[in-house]
C-alpha cells in the first residue's frame, strides 16, 4: 500500500504493464528525458530505454500514425498527446484508422493502442490547454473512451486499457493530477472498461459525473445531504463509451430523477446520450425531466472566466433542487 | 537507362555579419540609419526587460503561463523590422518582442496571459493575427493571407513565425508546398532555438539545416545567425523585398537559443546542461548588438530606466483591468446569438454567475488549484 496522487498512480500503471509485457511501449512528445510535461512517464525511459520510451518529433499525426503501424505489427503502443487540445492534429489517424482497422480488415488486424491525453480546466491555462473533448471520441464507433476520477481507478483503468485489444482513448483530468492522494495497493489491479460505479448510494436522485466532475458531484451531494436532508446517488461513469446503460437505468428506476454533469459543452455532449439512454430504459420511473449541468456552448472563454463556465457545486446543487422540486 | 543528376543546384547558405566577438563583416553590413539602429536596440531591450518582469508576475500568480522570449530578440526584431504596418504578421506564441513592435500594447498582452480573451483582440487597423498556440497551424493561414492579398492586387507581404519543433508538423510542410506552388508573398521565419520543450533539434529532424527544407518545395531557404541582429535584418530585408517584387516565398532559419524556460511551467534542468546555456549566454544577441551601438556612440543615456518605466506604467494599466464580466463569454461565438445560446446566457444572468476575483491582476494562485507542472522557481 502506498499513498499516490494520480500522476504517480498512472506512472505505476505504465511501469507495471511495461514490466509485464515487452510489447508495450510509450511514444509521444517529451515523454522520455522530460518524463512528460506532467511527469506521468517520469523515469520510464531510464528504466526501459529509449527504444521503448520514445521522444518523438513534434507531430501528433505521425505519433498516432506510426503507432497504428506498430499495432498492426503486434506491438501495444501507449501514446501521449501532450494536451487533448492538440489531438485534432491526429484526429484523422484516430477516426480513419484506429477506430476502423478491425472492421476494414474484417478481423485480420486490430489496433490495441492507448491514447492518453490530459484534458479539462481548472489549472489557469491558455487556450487548447483547458478544454474537454470526450464527446468527439465517444461518438466514434470502434473506440473506447475512458475517464478515471482518482488515483486508484486511474491506475487500474490504464492497466485495463493497455491490455484491451481495441483502441482506448484515455482522458486524464489535469485538475486531478495532484489533487488528492489515495491508498493504492502495491500489486497491479485491473478494472473492467465499460462499467460505471455507484460512488455513493442514495434514493432521491441519480447524479452522474466523471473525471474531475465526480468531485463536484460528490460535494454537491454533501451539500444536499447537509442542507436539504436528501440522499443523492452519485454515479461515477469511468467509461463514457461503451456506456454502462445498465447501471444508469437501474439507479434511475430506483430514484426516478437524474442530473448529469460534465465539463464539455452541452449540445450533443455525453449528457444527451446519457439522458436518452435513461429515457429508453427507465421512462416509466421518471418523475422529472433529466437535467444537464455542463459548460456552455461556447469555445474556450479564457481562464479568468472559466469558473463561470465550468460546472461548480452551486450550479449542480441548484439543478438537483429544481429536479427534486419538479 | 542512365542515372543523371536532375537537380544539382541545391545549396544552403549561412549568413553571419556581426559575430559574438564583435567582428564585423563590413562588406555585408546593412545600411541602417542611426535612428533605426537605436529603435531596434530599444525594442530588443524592451523585450528583454518585459520578459524578466513577466516571469516575476507569473511567479506571483498575477499572470498565468507564458513562453519567454529571452535570447530570441534579434531573430524577432531583425525580421519584423522589415515589415510595413500594412504588411501582415502571423505570430506563434513566443513573439512578445515582435508583437510589441507591431503595436500590441504591453497591458493587452498581459491581459491575454492573465486569461482575458480581450488581450487577444487586434486593433481594427492592425494587420496582425493573434497568438496561435497549436504548433505550426498558423502557417497555412499566412499562405492564405498572402494569396488573398495577391488576388486583390494589394502591396502586402506576410511574415509568419514558428519554431524548430514546428517544422515536424504536417502543417509546416503543407504551407511551404502551397506557398511554392502559388508563388505568394510570404516570408517564413523559423526561430530555431535548438529545443522544442525537452526535445533537442537532433531528435527533431535528421536534416542538417531547417533552411534546406525549403528547397524541396522549390523556394529559397537561408540559414542565418539568429543572434546577429544585422544578419537577421539583412536576410529578412532580402526576403521581404523579393516577396514584394513578386518573386515568391522564402524560408529563413534563424539559428538562436532559448535562454530561459520553455514556458513558466517548464523545468529545463531536467533536459539540458548549465554548460550549454552558459555557452549560449556568450552569444547573447542583446549584448552583441549593444556593443555594436556603443562603438557607434548610439547608446542613449538612461535607456534602461525609460524602458522599465514604460513597462511599469503598462503593468499599472494592466492591474487596473476591471474584473471580467462572465456574460460577455457569449459575445463573440457567432455574429448573431442563436436563440438557444441566448437562453444559456439568460440563465447565467439570472443565476448570479461567479465573478472571479481578478485572477489576472491581483489574485494569487488559488490554494488548492493544481499547479501546472514545475510551477516552482528553477535555476533559470
Ligand atoms: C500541435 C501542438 N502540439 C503540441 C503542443 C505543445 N507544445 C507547445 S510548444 C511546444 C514545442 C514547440 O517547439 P518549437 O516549435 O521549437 O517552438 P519553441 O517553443 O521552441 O519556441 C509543444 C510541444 C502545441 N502547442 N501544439
Ligand atoms: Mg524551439
Amino acid at each position: 500500500m502506498a499513498k499516490l496522487n494520480m500522476v504517480k498512480a498512472l506512472n505505476q500503471a505504465l511501469f507495471q504493464e511495461m514490466e509485464r509485457d515487452g510489447d508495450v511501449l510509450v511514444l509521444g512528445e517529451d515523454v522520455g528525458v522530460d518524463g512528460g510535461v506532467f511527469r506521468v512517464t517520469d523515469d520510464l525511459q531510464r528504466k526501459f530505454g529509449s527504444q521503448r520510451v520514445i521522444d518523438s518529433p513534434l507531430a501528433e499525426a505521425a505519433i498516432i500514425g506510426t503507432a497504428v503501424g506498430m499495432a498492426l505489427y503486434g506491438l501495444k503502443p501507449v501514446c501521449e498527446i501532450q494536451f487533448s487540445g492538440f489531438a485534432f492534429q491526429c484526429f484523422h489517424q484516430i477516426e480513419n484508422h484506429c477506430a476502423r482497422y478491425r472492421m476494414r480488415s474484417q478481423g485480420r488486424f486490430h489496433i490495441p493502442i492507448v491514447i492518453r491525453m490530459p484534458y479539462g480546466g481548472g489549472v489557469r491555462a491558455l487556450e487548447h490547454h483547458s478544454e474537454s473533448e470526450e464527446q468527439f471520441y465517444a461518438h466514434i464507433p470502434g473506440l473506447k473512451m475512458v475517464v478515471p476520477s482518482g488515483p486508484r481507478n486511474a491506475r487500474a483503468l490504464l492497466a485495463a486499457a493497455i491490455r484491451d485489444p481495441d483502441p482506448v482513448i484515455f482522458f486524464e483530468a489535469k485538475s486531478l493530477y495532484h489533487a488528492a492522494k489515495e491508498e493504492v495497493p502495491d500489486e497491479s489491479e485491473v478494472m473492467p472498461i465499460g462499467r460505471a460505479q455507484v460512488a455513493r448510494e442514495g434514493d432521491a436522485l441519480t447524479l452522474i459525473g466523471y473525471g474531475a466532475m465526480l468531485r463536484v458531484a460528490l460535494e454537491a451531494a454533501d451539500v444536499l445531504r447537509d442542507e436539504d436532508g436528501v440522499a443523492v446517488e452519485v454515479i461515477d461513469l469511468l467509461t463514457i463509451s461503451p456506456l454502462d446503460r445498465e447501471t444508469l437505468v437501474a439507479s434511475v428506476r430506483k430514484t426516478g430523477r437524474a442530473v448529469v454533469v460534465h465539463e464539455a459543452p452541452k449540445s450533443f455532449g455525453p449528457g444527451a446520450e446519457i439522458a436518452a439512454s435513461i429515457m429508453d430504459g427507465a421512462f416509466l420511473s421518471l418523475e422529472a425531466p433529466i437535467r444537464r449541468v455542463t459548460a456552455h456552448d461556447v469555445p474556450f472563454v479564457g481562464f479568468a472566466r472559466e469558473k463561470a463556465n465550468v460546472p461548480d457545486v452551486p450550479r449542480v446543487v441548484a439543478a438537483v433542487r429544481e429536479t427534486l422540486a419538479f | 537507362m542512365p542515372r543523371i543528376a536532375v537537380e544539382p543546384r541545391f545549396q544552403v547558405e549561412y549568413l553571419s555579419i556581426l559575430d559574438s566577438d564583435g567582428n564585423l563583416d563590413t562588406a555585408l553590413e546593412p545600411k541602417l540609419a542611426d535612428n533605426e539602429l537605436k529603435s531596434l536596440y530599444r525594442a530588443m531591450l524592451l523585450g528583454r526587460r518585459l520578459d524578466e518582469r513577466m516571469v516575476r508576475l507569473q511567479r506571483q500568480g498575477r499572470i498565468g503561463t507564458f513562453a519567454p522570449t529571452k535570447g530570441q530578440e534579434a531573430a524577432q526584431m531583425g525580421s519584423i523590422f522589415t515589415l510595413r504596418p500594412t504588411d501582415w504578421m502571423v505570430p506563434s506564441f513566443r513573439e512578445t518582442a515582435a508583437m510589441i513592435w507591431r503595436g500590441w500594447p504591453i497591458e493587452k498582452l498581459l491581459r491575454f496571459f492573465a486569461g482575458h480573451l480581450e488581450g487577444g483582440q487586434p486593433e481594427p487597423d492592425q494587420h496582425d493575427l493573434p497568438i496561435t498556440i497549436p504548433v505550426a497551424t498558423q502557417l497555412p493561414h499566412a499562405v492564405g493571407l498572402a494569396y488573398a492579398a495577391q488576388y486583390r492586387g494589394d502591396d502586402v507581404v506576410v511574415m509568419a513565425y514558428f519554431g524548430d519543433g514546428a517544422t515536424s508538423e504536417g502543417d509546416f510542410h503543407e504551407a511551404l508546398n502551397f506557398a511554392g506552388v502559388w508563388h505568394v508573398p510570404v516570408v517564413f521565419v523559423c526561430q530555431n532555438n535548438q529545443w522544442a520543450i525537452s526535445v533537442p533539434l537532433k531528435k527533431q529532424t535528421h536534416s542538417r539545416t531547417i533552411a534546406q527544407k525549403a528547397l524541396a518545395y522549390g523556394l529559397p531557404g537561408l540559414q542565418v545567425d539568429g543572434n546577429d541582429m544585422l544578419a537577421v535584418y539583412a536576410a529578412a530585408r532580402e526576403a521581404v523585398d523579393r516577396a514584394r517584387a513578386g518573386d515568391g516565398p522564402t524560408l529563413i532559419e534563424c539559428v538562436t537559443y532559448r535562454l530561459g524556460v520553455h514556458t513558466t511551467a517548464d523545468d529545463p534542468t531536467k533536459y539540458r546542461s548549465d554548460a550549454e546555456v552558459a555557452m549560449w549566454e556568450q552569444k547573447d544577441p542583446l549584448t552583441r548588438f549593444k556593443a555594436y551601438l556603443e562603438k557607434r556612440n548610439l547608446l542613449a543615456e538612461g535607456l534602461e530606466q525609460h524602458v522599465d518605466e514604460e513597462i511599469a506604467e503598462a503593468i499599472r494599466r494592466f492591474e487596473a483591468t476591471p474584473p471580467p464580466d462572465p456574460l460577455t463569454m457569449f459575445d463573440h461565438v457567432y455574429a448573431e446569438l442563436p436563440s438557444d445560446l441566448a437562453a444559456q446566457r439568460d440563465a447565467m444572468a439570472a443565476s448570479d454567475p461567479v465573478v472571479p476575483a481578478r485572477e489576472g491582476a491581483t489574485a494569487p494562485t488559488q490554494p488548492g488549484a493544481t499547479p501546472m507542472r514545475g510551477q516552482r522557481l528553477t535555476r533559470r
